[in-house]
């Protein structure tokens, strides 16, 4: 089981701090929105990824479990 | 025709069932089984399988779930649901009655398009003849103009709060939608296509249709034809024959834009023998999407009609999701910069850039179905889009003829 990043689309206001302390995994477009790969968190930015996701001031990000295990580290 | 009445009006109560006969009295499991056999696809635009949605929706429903039957129809270049329930509005209403009683709701509700009034009136009409059949379980509910208060999220947060824009899926309206029950968000023509099979049998539908194509369905034919219009076709016809039943072709076209607008366009030789069919249109990248056959005239330049279509589909944003808002409008800007011969150094650069950055940013698929449309733009326009980027146009200058709503 590995946990991806979603975004609620219409909460996130564009603040930008996740692509700051995340940029491993999301980066912003032309307008300040992320963009992110839809894959799983590699177990070593789950940390930093837990960070982003309780800095985002509106609540727009999270990390979710995903059901599949696609993706999920071997090593 | 099953979909199309040859009398002009809506048809009465007494000549559908002179017609079709009674509504079958199947119970849930058969008639679901009928139409996951039939191969019945949506007919609202994103053509998912209609038996597996009322399972979806059977499945969670212990007797109180609701039906939305979908006519919204703001696609702008879509004519076929008003028509269908302007002429057959018993049609529909059967087709809600079998799926209220197959997943099991309570409640029905006609979501009709608010301009399209000569549906919403056959509709009331119908249902006033059908109060014993109904019992009061069923209303119409006028649907706000716009391109998304059809989006399925959208049609049911309308009903629950009166705001028809999108909401954050899941939940989606089949596991919690009016009034938090499990919702059948379904397409009017679906509904009065799964009131046929329920009477005929799905070997009666799968026997439709041409070569491995498998159906029937209603599409509608507008721009460079003799007669704009909505005609009922088996699945496997041809582009060219789509525009043959419009009374041909009115002068020269160089691309066609099949689906609407979350569609895609096409260069018209390379897909005159194309089937409408979305199994072999999925397959050569294209999308049936809601049945639009729209034609370019050869005259009309194909960077003018896209710079229309994108400033429509961004101004019909919900705009609460910032990649859409600003995304979609800052295409359009562009886009009509190029197509006024006056682009910025990048703006071509750009817009091929943006395109590939929009899908799947919204909470509705909005984005995604306008960028897809630009990209298929993009291909069949290369070289006028290229020209414009160069301050020159390919094409006599001559307004884009894609009527907008």
């Amino acid at each position: 089981m590995g946990e991806t990043l979603q975004i609620d689309r219409i909460r996130c206001d564009g603040h930008g701090l996740c692509a700051e302390l995340l940029p491993e995994l999301i980066r912003l477009d032309d307008w300040g929105y992320p963009m992110t790969n839809a894959g799983t968190v590699p177990p070593s930015l789950v940390e930093h990824a837990r960070r982003a996701v309780d800095a985002c001031p509106v609540l727009a990000l999270r990390l979710a479990r995903t059901a599949s295990p696609v993706g999920r580290s071997v090593a | 025709m099953e979909l199309i009445p040859v009398a002009s009006g809506a048809e009465s109560l007494a000549a559908h069932r002179q017609r079709l006969g009674p509504l079958p009295t199947l119970p849930s499991g058969p008639l679901i089984a009928e139409l996951e056999a039939s191969g019945l696809l949506g007919r609202g635009g994103a053509g998912f399988p209609v038996g597996r949605k009322w399972r979806a929706v059977a499945e969670r429903s212990s007797g109180g779930a609701v039906v939305l039957a979908n006519g919204a129809e703001g696609e702008p270049l879509s004519l076929k649901d008003r028509s269908l329930m302007a002429g057959r509005p018993h049609l529909v209403i059967d087709g809600a009655l079998l799926a209220a009683r197959a997943v099991g709701a309570d409640d029905i509700i006609f979501y009709v398009g608010i301009e399209h009034r000569a549906a919403e009136a056959a509709l009331r009409h119908a249902l006033a003849e059908r109060a014993a059949d109904l019992r009061g379980r069923a209303h119409i509910v006028a649907a706000p103009v716009g391109y998304v208060s059809g989006e399925e999220s959208a049609a049911v947060h309308f009903v629950n709060a009166g705001d028809a824009r999108p909401t954050t899926t899941p939940p989606r309206p089949f596991e919690r939608g009016v009034g938090g029950r499990p919702t059948l968000v379904q397409n009017v023509e679906s509904l009065a296509l799964a009131a046929l099979i329920a009477r005929r049998g799905h070997a009666w539908y799968q026997g439709l249709g041409r070569g491995r194509a498998r159906g029937i369905g209603l599409i509608t034919v507008s721009g460079a034809v003799n007669h704009a219009g909505v005609h009922e076709v088996e699945f496997g016809s041809t582009v060219g024959e789509a525009a043959a039943a419009a009374g041909g072709l009115n002068g020269d076209v160089g691309a066609v834009l099949l689906g609407g607008y979350f569609g895609g366009w096409a260069d018209v030789d390379e897909q005159w023998g194309l089937p409408l069919d979305a199994h072999s249109m999925r397959a050569r990248g294209l999308a049936l999407g809601c049945g639009v056959v729209h034609f370019l005239p050869a005259q009309t330049c194909g960077v003018e009609a896209s710079a229309r279509v994108m400033t429509y589909l961004a101004s019909q944003s919900a705009r609460q999701c910032g990649p859409c808002v600003f995304g979609l409008a800052a295409i359009a800007d562009a886009t009509r910069r190029l197509a006024a011969q006056s682009p910025q150094t990048d703006d071509l650069e750009r817009i091929v850039r943006w395109s590939g950055q929009l899908t799947g940013r919204g909470a509705c698929r909005h984005p995604d179905g306008a960028v897809a449309l630009l990209q298929s733009a993009l291909q069949v326009f290369a070289d006028d889009f290229a020209a414009h980027q160069r301050r020159r146009c390919l094409t006599i200058a001559e307004p884009a003829r894609v009527a907008v709503a």
